[in-house]
C-alpha cells in the first residue's frame, strides 16, 4: 500500500526479530563449516556443509545462468499446471459430493481408498501411463494437491449452518441460488484453506518427481525444473548449488503461498475482520 | 380465553392468525421414538405478540419449526389465516416468506454486507426492482437505526446490531408472522433491555404476529400480549397468561406493580416445570 504502511511493516519489531534470527542463523551456519580450518576440527554435520558465503557465491553465477532460471520456470509450470487441474477437477467434485447423496455414497469409499496412497507411489504407474515424462510428472503433481482440495471442499460444504439454507429458503431462494449464493460463498473459506494447503504439497510432490523422473521430457538439463536442478549438482559435486537449489525451492514456495493467500483474501473480504 | 388486549392487537393486523391443532411431533431416529410436542392447541390472533416460554428441550424450536416448514409434523395441522400449512395430507409446511425465522444464533450470511443480507429475500422474490430494494433497504435500516452500518460485514458490528439487523432483513419480506427463536438468549441483560425496546418499535411500526419462544421471564412478560407457559418435554400449553399491561410500553413497566404480579403468577408453573425438566434430566444422566 502506501510507504508509510510498507516501512511500518519493513522495521516492525516483528520483522526485525526475524531479520536478527537469520543473520545469527548465518553466522553460526558459516563458522560451523568452516569449523576445520578455523578450530582444526570438524563439527558434526555442520562441517560438511558448505558455507553460506560460498552459496552466495555459487547462486550470484547462476543469477546470470538461462538455464538455472529455465528450472525455476519449469518448476513453476509444472506446479501451477497440476495444481489449476486439480482446482478445477477437484473444487466441481468435492461440491458435487456435498449436494448428491447418491453420488457421495457411490464414490466416496473409492475416494478414501484412493487418498492414502502417496502421490510419490504413483510415479512407476504415472509414466507407464502417461505417453510423455512431462504428463507424468503433472499428473503426480495434480495428484498431490487434489485429495486436499477435495476433502476440503466437501468438508466445508458439508458443514454448512443448515439455518443459512432454512433461512435463504423461506426467503424464496431458488435451489440454484441456495448453491450459488448460499454454498458457494460458505464453502470458499475452506477451498481456499485447501488450496493453500494443496499447493505446499504440489512442491514437494514436483520436486521428487522430478528427481525420480530425471527431468522430463527433454531428459534433464533444460527442461528439469528444480528438483532435477538439484540432483544434478549432487551427482555433479557441487554442493553449493544443491543448497542454492534447496533455498530456491524454499523461495519459490514461499511465493506460491503467499500468492494463494492474497487471492484467497480478495475472494473471502467477510474474513479479514474477525 | 382471549380478552381485551388480544383484540386490541388485531385491531389494526388482519392476517396473520395462526391456528396450531392438536399438534404432535415424535422424533424418530433408529427407532427410539422422542415425542417433543404433545397434543398441542394454540391459537393466535393476527399481530399479536405470543411468548412462548418453557425449559430448554422441551419442544419449543420443534414447533416453531413445524410452523416455518423447516420438518414434518407427526399429526394434527398447523393453519395460518385459515390456509393449512400443514397436517393431513400435507406432514411438511413449505418454508415461505410470509414465515421468517429469527434464529437462536443468528443465521445472517457472513459473507454478505448487512445492506446485501436485507436486500436479500426480496431480490430473491424479483418482485421489485433493484433500485427500489436497495431503496427500502436503506430506508429501513435508517428506521432501525443501523445508519452508517451498510457496507459492514455482520461480522464487524456489534451481536446487538446484528440481531437488529436480522429482524429488519426478516421484515423486508413482508411477513405475516415473525418466529423468533430465543434470539436475544446470547445478549447481556444491559444489551437485552435495549434490543427490547428496539424490537417493540418496530413492532408498532410494523405490525405482524409475533411468535417468540424464551425462557426469560421477565422478557416474555415485558414483550407480549400473551404468555403460553409450556409444560416439560414433551410441550404442551401448560398454563396462559395474560398481560393486560397496555401498549406501546416501555421499560418503566418492569418495575410496576402489575407487572410484578403477572411476574408472581408464572413463576411457579415455569420453576414447577424447568424442575420437572431437570429431574427428567438427571434420571437420563
Ligand atoms: N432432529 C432431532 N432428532 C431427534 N430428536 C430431536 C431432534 N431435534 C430435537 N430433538 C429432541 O426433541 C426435544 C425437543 O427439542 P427442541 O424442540 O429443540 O427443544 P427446545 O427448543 O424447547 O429447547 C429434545 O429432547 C431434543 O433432544
Ligand atoms: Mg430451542
Amino acid at each position: 500500500m502506501n510507504i508509510k504502511n510498507f516501512r511500518s511493516k519493513l522495521f516492525s519489531r516483528a520483522a526485525l526479530r526475524g531479520l536478527i534470527a537469520i543473520a545469527i542463523f548465518l553466522v553460526i551456519w558459516e563458522v560451523g563449516a568452516r569449523s576445520e580450518q578455523l578450530f582444526g576440527y570438524r563439527f558434526p554435520f555442520l562441517g560438511l556443509v558448505p558455507p553460506p558465503s560460498d552459496v552466495f557465491v555459487s547462486w550470484g553465477g547462476l543469477i546470470g545462468n538461462p538455464s538455472y532460471w529455465q528450472s525455476w520456470y519449469m518448476s513453476f509450470l509444472r506446479v501451477f499446471g497440476g495444481f489449476t487441474a486439480a482446482m478445477i477437477i477437484g473444487i466441481p467434485l468435492g461440491l458435487f459430493m456435498a449436494v448428491n447423496k447418491t453420488f457421495y455414497g457411490m464414490y466416496f469409499p473409492t475416494f478414501e481408498i484412493m487418498r492414502p496412497i502417496p502421490p510419490l507411489a504413483w510415479v512407476p504407474a504415472s509414466i507407464i501411463f502417461w505417453p510423455t515424462q512431462e504428463l507424468s510428472i503433472a499428473f503426480v503433481t495434480f495428484l498431490g494437491a487434489f485429495y486436499t482440495i477435495v476433502i476440503n471442499v466437501l468438508g466445508g460444504a458439508r458443514s454448512i449452518n443448515k439455518q443459512y439454507l432454512q433461512a435463504a429458503q423461506s426467503m424464496g431462494a431458488s435451489q440454484w441460488d441456495i448453491f450459488r449464493r448460499i454454498v458457494l460463498p460458505a464453502t470458499l473459506p475452506s477451498i481456499v484453506v485447501g488450496s493453500a494447503v494443496g499447493m505446499g504439497i504440489t512442491w514437494e510432490v514436483v520436486v521428487a518427481a522430478e528427481m525420480i523422473s530425471g527431468g522430463g521430457s527433454s531428459g534433464g538439463g533444460e527442461g528439469g525444473g528444480l528438483g532435477f536442478f538439484i540432483w544434478s549438482s549432487y551427482v555433479g559435486g557441487s554442493y553449493e548449488q544443491i543448497v542454492v537449489g534447496m533455498i530456491s525451492i524454499g523461495i519459490a514456495g514461499y511465493f506460491s503461498s503467499e500468492l494463494l493467500r492474497q487471492l484467497g483474501g480478495l475472494l473471502t473480504p467477510w474474513l479479514k475482520t474477525r | 380465553m382471549s380478552t381485551v388486549i388480544t383484540e386490541q392487537a388485531t385491531d389494526t393486523v388482519t392476517e396473520g392468525a395462526i391456528r396450531i391443532e392438536d399438534v404432535v411431533k415424535i422424533y424418530d431416529p433408529d427407532g427410539a421414538a422422542v415425542m417433543a410436542v404433545d397434543h398441542c392447541s394454540i391459537d393466535i390472533p393476527a399481530g399479536e405478540i405470543c411468548m412462548i416460554v418453557g425449559p430448554s428441550g422441551c419442544g419449543k424450536t420443534t414447533l416453531l419449526n413445524a410452523i416455518a416448514g423447516f420438518h414434518d409434523i407427526t399429526s394434527g395441522s398447523i393453519h395460518l389465516d385459515g390456509e393449512l400449512l400443514c397436517g393431513p395430507g400435507q406432514p411438511e409446511a413449505v418454508p415461505g416468506s410470509d414465515r421468517i425465522v429469527v434464529f437462536q444464533n443468528g443465521a445472517l450470511f457472513p459473507w454478505k454486507t448487512n445492506l446485501d443480507n436485507i436486500a436479500f429475500g426480496p431480490m430473491m422474490a424479483g418482485k421489485l426492482s433493484k433500485q427500489e430494494i436497495y431503496d427500502k433497504a436503506r430506508s429501513m435500516m435508517a428506521d432501525a437505526g443501523l445508519s452508517g452500518t451498510e457496507n459492514n460485514y455482520p461480522g464487524e458490528v456489534s451481536s446487538g446490531l446484528r440481531r437488529r439487523v436480522e429482524i429488519v432483513r426478516a421484515l423486508m419480506n413482508d411477513p405475516k408472522v415473525l418466529l423468533f427463536d430465543e434470539p436475544y438468549r446470547a445478549l447481556d441483560s444491559l444489551t437485552k433491555s435495549v434490543m427490547h425496546e428496539a424490537l417493540l418499535e418496530i413492532y408498532y411500526r410494523n405490525k405482524v404476529t409475533i411468535f417468540f419462544i424464551t425462557h426469560d421471564l421477565e422478557e416474555a412478560i415485558f414483550l407480549g400480549h400473551r404468555l403460553i407457559i409450556m409444560s416439560s418435554r414433551p410441550c404442551k400449553p401448560k398454563k396462559i397468561v395474560e398481560v393486560d399491561i397496555p401498549h406501546p410500553r416501555d421499560y418503566s413497566v418492569l418495575t410496576s406493580q402489575r407487572f410484578r404480579e403477572i411476574m408472581n403468577e408464572a413463576k411457579d408453573v415455569v420453576h414447577e416445570e424447568a424442575q420437572k425438566a431437570f429431574d427428567a434430566g438427571e434420571k437420563e444422566g
